[in-house]
């Protein structure tokens, strides 16, 4: 066992880190928030250049092998500079299901293209009224001649406007909970019969509800076998969610130094905020809050190649944790900011609102606590 | 370092931004020799030290300790001075001390393994106030002679200690203390009053910190740190019994106990110091990590034979949720103290992750004896002291497993009270994490 970093990892955290300061600050941020698109796509073609869309991806599927503490490492450092560019829809969801249940053609046909950026893909997965069951499938999708017809409703699929392709999860057979039966469709947004309606979510990310009418799809469009999508889906959301949970470990670090810093400055009843133990206490339990995510997300990461158990297990546990420690870390920021903490001047609510929505991300607190007593 | 010529994407590099994959590359190994970055395997060696570990406990702890300890009954002072002599025969009984004084020269992550094993087969603890805590204070700052008289009857468990620290009026202020030693020729008169002692009534010795110069500018000097015999005339012990009813803790007065001047540790008005090495020095193993995982296990088996609404409780979602809840956050302990323990392997010095340790893992056993509380339901109510007593056979009351739960809810509230109570903890914390 040894849970210190190597040399390699080391170097890319500290490349990362230099990115966000010296080329993704707060205001920088804020006017890339503010565009039509949502994100840079001069930013992303920097990832591309440097590599980072490389890293989720084998030697065989075009990318660089690193292993998932890599990932670890690049999604906490977009955390900490509250990245807005789609690495999480585009190249952990997107890349990596087409990367998982892909044939050879398929992969190579979006693979490269995709890390070296010149498309961007989306999952769209989730439905109304599915809330966080990640087998809740009604989208169904119809054999014919030469292909498949996909008709349903998808929500909050981030990315799908900007996206080249989106991969859409549809049923062939069985009950709308059921996990068999379900495929994965590489859809072009440009297919008739799909409708995208975009807009912005709280947290400054492009999200969109997608209708699915009579689309049309060739056989080359389904992804692995017909039906037997769900094992991979599982994987896939695991793995974003991992990488997720080390997303909200930046943001909460980011926002305790925040915080710290404001109570060494702020100045009441003639001493610093920070003279009041009151105010230290709770100082205090943000830290053990942030270490103890930064803990749960480094053993989900860790659990990533182990048994389908084994990783349910410490996913859940750690998406978990999280949920309540980004809600507690978010909130307790806030309040110790003080009036100035509601403002959308400062970066403190923008740390807290994306924390807010990554507890929403493939399963809250209360639903990877249930899953992890599933799997205890 | 870069990942180029190796069939992977083309990277261009830019100066201020360099790129280095991270990845672990069977091939070539990583950065230093032999060490694959980032895993949670046990090694094969550190494999084969816990299977050592394992035959030597399933062989030599003596079963009616292990029944007693599993079971939750009381412990005897002759069970824990039984445990403590096999360990020393094994040379196991000291972990943390140097290798010339009589230490194992285990590693970092050998202890942890040995901590989580012992507690895992339901050994005793080995009770802390000579071993862990006076041992390492005189091979530290004791003389040659204080180091021959008293270290290897530490060692072997001949004698017996406890600590003088808390005092009525010194509790969390400790630096407040009054117990006042005199110089009289060759002895010093020892008067005042020490409380919370653990196990005095067991104890051969009394480490003492005292007030040796009530003029000093500070109450953190003028402390002096004393070895007192406690069958000195002048001690009186008198127990303090605790709402669980049980006896752990002491009263111990000093009237005008003559101790000799070469008890004195290191050098007069001192003390203070010591008494802080003291205290950072038992770092491993302060969250208690593996007894937590042993007393989740019982509370689980407790949850499973109860019923609720005909179905065991341990299917009722509430409680499944509390249950879970809890063993994440056990989780989150374990991989932090697993982190820190990285970084000490690493070489980095112990930070006061051992704050932060102490406070969660006293905070994760109380939460556990109190749903154990929970589990038990009405048979929390009979109190019946004799029942965890070895040898008491009559018909249980309720549920065998029932009989410890409510004594152990009310005792371990101590938990987070002792060694630092986690309010000071937090000060700590903010003071030199924090820096505010």
């Amino acid at each position: 066992m040894d849970l210190s970093y190597s040399e390699d990892h080391t170097l890319l955290s500290e490349s990362i880190a230099r990115f966000i300061q010296n080329d993704y600050d707060f205001e920088t941020r804020s006017r890339i928030a503010g565009s039509d698109l949502g994100f840079d796509p001069a930013v992303w073609q920097q990832f591309a250049d440097l590599g980072w869309l490389a890293i989720p991806f084998s030697e065989d599927e075009g990318g660089l092998g690193a292993d998932p503490v890599s990932v670890m490492i690049l999604m906490e450092q977009f955390g900490r500079g509250l990245v807005l560019e789609p690495y999480v829809p585009s190249i952990l969801l997107g890349g990596r299901l087409i990367a998982a249940t892909g044939g050879a053609e398929q992969r190579s046909r979006y693979l490269g293209d995709l890390i070296s950026g010149k498309i961007q893909l989306a999952f769209g997965h989730g439905e109304p009224g599915g809330r966080y069951a990640l087998a809740h499938v009604a989208t169904r999708a119809e054999g014919g001649a030469g292909g498949f017809t996909l008709s349903g409703q998808k929500a909050v699929v981030h990315n799908a406007e900007a996206a080249d392709f989106i991969i859409v999860s549809a049923r062939s057979s069985g009950e709308v909970r059921a996990q068999d039966g379900i495929s994965l469709f590489v859809v072009s947004r440009e297919t008739p019969g799909l409708t995208v309606r975009p807009y912005r979510t709280v947290d400054g990310l492009r999200a969109a509800e997608l209708v699915l009418e009579g689309v049309q799809v060739g056989e080359d469009a389904l992804l692995g076998e017909e039906g037997g999508a769900y094992p991979a889906i599982e994987a896939v959301t695991d793995r974003a969610v991992a990488a997720v949970c080390s997303e909200a470990v930046g943001a909460m670090d980011l926002l305790r130094e925040t915080t710290l810093e404001y109570l060494k400055t702020r100045q009441q009843f003639g001493r610093t905020l920070g003279a009041f133990q009151v105010l230290q206490h709770r100082a205090v339990d943000m830290l053990i809050a942030c270490e103890e995510a930064r803990s749960l997300a480094l053993m989900a990461t860790l659990s990533l190649d182990r048994t389908a158990p084994e990783r349910r297990r410490a996913v859940s546990a750690a998406k978990a944790h999280v949920g309540n420690a980004g809600r507690k870390v978010g909130q307790e920021a806030v309040q110790l900011h003080g009036g100035m903490g509601v403002t959308d001047e400062l970066k403190v609510g923008h740390y807290f609102k994306r924390l807010t929505m990554i507890d929403t991300f493939f399963g809250d607190a209360a639903h990877h606590l249930d899953r992890f007593a599933g799997n205890a | 370092m870069t990942a180029s010529g190796r069939g992977a994407a083309t990277l261009l590099v830019r100066p201020d931004c360099i790129y280095i994959s991270g990845a672990v590359r069977p091939d070539s190994g990583t950065a230093c020799e032999g060490r694959v970055a980032m895993n949670i395997e046990l090694t094969s060696a550190d494999q084969a030290f816990r299977d050592e570990v394992r035959t030597f406990l399933a062989t030599s702890l003596p079963p009616d300790i292990k029944r007693r300890v599993e079971n939750g009954l009381e412990l005897g002072r002759e069970d824990y001075a039984s445990w403590h002599r096999i360990l020393h025969e094994k040379g196991w009984v000291a972990p943390g001390w140097p290798v010339d004084h009589g230490g194992t020269g285990w590693t970092h992550m050998q202890r942890y393994l040995y901590d989580e094993e012992t507690a895992a087969a339901s050994a005793p603890r080995i009770m802390p106030f000579g071993v862990n805590m006076v041992g390492p204070v005189i091979f530290t700052f004791g003389n040659r002679a204080q180091k021959a008289r008293y270290l290897p009857r530490i060692l072997s468990g001949e004698d017996w200690w406890c600590q003088g620290y808390s005092e009525p009026g010194a509790g969390s202020d400790l630096a407040n203390l009054r117990t006042r030693a005199v110089r009289d020729g060759d002895v010093y008169v020892v008067n005042g009053q020490k409380t919370w002692t653990t196990s005095a009534h067991w104890a051969d010795h009394i480490f003492c910190l005292v007030r040796t110069d009530p003029e000093a500018a500070k109450p953190q000097q003028g402390i002096s740190f004393l070895l007192i015999d406690m069958r000195s005339p002048g001690i009186e012990v008198k127990p303090i019994i605790t709402i669980d009813g049980g006896h752990e803790v002491n009263d111990v007065f000093f009237e005008d106990v003559r101790v000799p001047v070469e008890n004195l540790v290191g050098e007069e008005n001192h003390g203070w110091t010591y008494a802080k090495f003291l205290l950072s020095f038992e770092r491993a193993g302060i969250a208690d990590v593996g007894r937590s995982k042993k007393q989740l296990a019982g509370l689980k088996r407790i949850a499973a034979a109860e019923l609720s609404n005909g179905r065991p409780l341990s299917e009722d979602d509430r409680f499944r949720e509390k249950i879970a809840s809890l063993e994440i956050d056990l989780l989150a302990l374990e991989y932090t103290e697993l982190r820190a323990l990285s970084r000490q392997t690493s070489g980095e010095e112990p930070g006061t992750e051992a704050n932060i340790l102490k406070i969660r893992g006293t905070e994760i056993q109380q939460r556990i004896t109190e749903l154990a509380l929970e589990a038990v339901g009405t048979y929390a109510n009979p109190y019946v002291p004799e029942a965890l007593k070895d040898g008491w056979n009559e018909e249980p009351i309720g549920p065998e497993y029932a009989a410890g739960v409510a004594p152990r809810y009310f005792n371990w509230r101590k938990a987070s009270i002792y060694g630092g109570s986690n309010e000071i903890q937090k000060g700590i914390v903010a003071k030199l994490v924090l820096e505010l």
